[in-house]
């Protein structure tokens, strides 16, 4: 597998045997994925398929009942969102998670705010440093004032997406990052994720856009009903044979080690 | 900044003078409404309701249910409520005046009139309410049992607690000091109220210039200078026609002839003292800047708003929302306390029945002030002007001589009323 391709170089995430279950339920069943520097691994599968469960374990949201973590070689113990924050791992959610009555700054900053030497929220040096990143990200975002519950589906993902890069990230978490986006926004976040890719950061990219995961990501691990699949190189397979690993739950003859 | 701010920046095109100013409307409109309270009331008491007197009365009324309101706002912003606080009033009361006159003079042999007796009752009145309010965060946020049951109980528990800690006695009277932060007994005369409105107003033009200087520093725009000179004036105003006000509500001569004579003095013909700024309400006025700068300035602050407008993202940012929870209720139980401090010194001794329906006054007084019950929004002004709209109508209607239930039915439909318009006037500027 991935590991033979990059023998000597140590994953950035590697996620071992996690499992999770909720009442009974296996949301993830003995799953293991890793995601190596300047890669966009696809997670892949059917809505409750639990690729959303898997990485917000990773995320800090929920912790594994069993499994490891093992974020740059070292083992991690994340039990809440600050230790993932803490490790450079940054989460954009499909919800997006903002708080719709504070402006782009004090989401952007949620946590993390910026303090004036007295202790007190500096929210001037957080609304410029939030231009400053806007100006980069999305040139027309100009609501800077307004709560987020005034902006447009788009201008709100680009806050999202500000929060997860503005702190350094090395490890990226996109859960559906272009469902709600019209076209024009969707090639940026494409042109975003290629750029991100270039510095060398891990990507995990969460879709059920085939067509999305062909073209971005660099590998792709399926799941189905919180097993997986398998993981598979994108170049050595086609649409359907990622159709067929998520419809049937199979793996392609091809594509096997 | 964008939690209070529901309207201003919306529309680029409303450029008018309100916009310019930077002012928010909504607050404009609870201003004009207390005005037309009080205008009323003017008109139907024949000119006795706008006197010095009688809005030195109404100040020193409000101080109680106003700094209980200005913790409510946290409370209901993270949707949660407070049933509990006129019970945990009279608890905190309960145990400051037996810690003055029973416990600390009987038990620490303290003699009562003892200089350290009223700050000995006082902190452990804070530290009462404070353990108290904490231990219902603990069991909201960290038992998830709803805020209604838990101060639903609360109200019934502190209630008793300080019924059977007093044997449901009047414990009175309370030490002079103590009884200072109630208002007519404690205030600051003429020329302290000078020099207090002096310092304030120097204080708020400071803050409007720092606001503009750390503006231009990043680039930002900002309103135009005539615009800064007419708030200043405005700003200006109101305090020293507050100071002034107070200032001409002066001691009745034969109250002061009574003075004299105790100090076997002859009083000076034509001699006049004023009552000035009373203690009580210089302690509100405090608070309300420190609750504000809590409420916008602070990581805790940032973190009660963003709670109430989306939990999740809260908790996923990586906010304690439990720890959160059990601070924001400690905080109202402190809070609590202090309104005992002031209501009891204003009696001038706890009262079995102290703080009676005060639960229902302090979240009346933050949502007329605009608390969303949704959560996410609030204002601590906007609870306090509550709380004055609330007790000027009350007070206004007492005064008229409105029979009592009818005082009663009004209050209460104003509450309802009020909600309407807010959630009328939210739908219509599309705030949240």
């Amino acid at each position: 597998m991935a590991q033979v391709q990059k023998q000597g170089v140590t994953p950035l995430v590697d996620m071992r045997d996690i499992c999770i279950s909720f009442g009974g339920v296996h949301a993830v069943d003995h799953v293991s994925v890793d995601l190596y520097p300047g890669e966009v691994v696809g997670l892949l599968g059917h809505n409750g398929a639990g690729k959303s469960t898997l990485i917000k374990i990773l995320s800090g949201a929920y912790q594994a009942d069993s499994g490891e973590i093992y974020v740059r070689g070292e083992k991690a113990t994340i039990t809440n969102p600050r230790d993932a924050r803490a490790l450079k791992i940054e989460t954009i959610y499909q919800t997006l998670a903002l708080a719709d009555n504070l402006d782009a700054a004090s989401n952007l900053f949620l946590g993390r705010e910026l303090v004036t030497p007295l202790g007190l929220v500096d929210d001037d040096a957080m609304e410029a440093e939030t231009r400053k990143i806007m100006a980069k990200l999305n040139p027309n975002f100009k609501k800077f004032n307004d709560p987020v519950s005034a902006l447009s589906g788009g201008q709100r993902q680009s806050v999202a997406i500000a929060r997860a890069v503005y702190f350094d990230a090395q490890i990226l978490i996109m859960d559906e990052p272009t469902a709600a986006l019209g076209p024009h926004e969707t090639q940026m976040v494409s042109e975003l994720i290629e750029q991100l890719k270039a510095q060398g950061i891990g990507i995990f990219l969460i879709s059920h856009d085939i067509h999305d995961v062909m073209k971005l990501c660099d590998r792709a691990s399926v799941m189905k009903n919180g097993q997986l699949v398998g993981t598979v190189d994108v170049d050595d397979v086609t649409d359907d044979d990622l159709l067929g690993m998520i419809i049937l739950g199979k793996k392609p003859g091809a594509a096997a080690d | 900044m964008a939690q209070t701010d529901t309207n201003s920046g919306r529309a680029p095109a409303r450029k008018n003078i309100f916009h310019t100013l930077e002012i928010d409307l909504r607050l404009l409109g609870m201003i004009g409404a207390f005005i037309a309270v009080c205008l009323v009331f003017n008109v139907l008491t024949d000119g006795r309701f706008l006197t010095p007197r009688n809005i030195f009365n109404l100040t020193i009324q409000t101080v109680s249910v106003a700094i209980m309101a200005t913790g409510m706002v946290f409370i209901i912003v993270t949707r949660h409520i407070d049933l509990s606080v006129g019970a945990l009033l009279a608890t905190c009361s309960a145990v400051m005046a037996m810690t003055q006159t029973d416990w600390l003079p009987n038990a620490m042999g303290l003699e009562f009139g003892h200089p350290l007796i009223p700050w000995i009752a006082i902190g452990v009145g804070l530290l009462s309410g404070l353990v108290i309010g904490a231990f219902h965060g603990y069991l909201v946020g960290y038992l998830a049992i709803p805020a209604f049951i838990v101060t639903l109980g609360g109200l019934l528990v502190w209630r008793n607690v300080a019924w059977y800690i007093t044997s449901g006695k009047t414990i009175g009277p309370l030490d002079e000091t103590f009884q200072k932060f109630g208002g007519i007994n404690g205030t600051l005369g003429a020329t302290g109220s000078w020099i207090v409105g002096g310092l304030a107003l120097l204080g708020a033009l400071y803050a409007l210039y720092a606001a503009r200087r750390n503006k231009v520093k990043h680039g930002f725009p900002v309103k135009p200078v005539w615009a800064e000179f007419l708030l200043a004036a405005i700003i200006g105003a109101a305090i020293l026609g507050f100071v002034a006000i107070l200032n001409a509500y002066e001691v009745p001569t034969r109250v002061l002839q009574r003075t004299f004579e105790q100090a076997g003095l002859e009083m000076p013909e034509g001699y006049t003292q004023s009552y000035g700024i009373p203690i009580s309400v210089l302690l509100l006025i405090f608070l309300a800047i420190a609750m504000t700068i809590v409420a916008r300035r602070t990581r805790f602050g940032r973190y009660v708003f963003a709670t109430g407008g989306n939990p999740d993202a809260a908790e996923l940012s990586g906010i304690n929302t439990r720890w959160l929870t059990v601070k924001i209720f400690a905080l109202m139980g402190a809070l609590c306390a202090l309104s005992a401090v002031v209501a009891s010194a204003r009696l001038t001794n706890h009262s079995n029945d102290i703080g009676t329906l005060d639960e229902l006054r302090v979240i009346a007084a933050a949502v007329i002030g605009g608390t969303a019950l949704a959560g996410g929004i609030g204002t601590i002004h906007g609870a306090i002007l509550g709380a004055l709209i609330m007790q000027s109508l009350q007070s206004g209607m007492a005064m008229v001589g409105v029979d009592a239930p009818l005082q009663n039915i009004v209050v209460g439909s104003v509450l309802v009323l009020a909600v309407l318009i807010d959630i009328v006037y939210r739908k219509r500027t599309g705030g949240a």
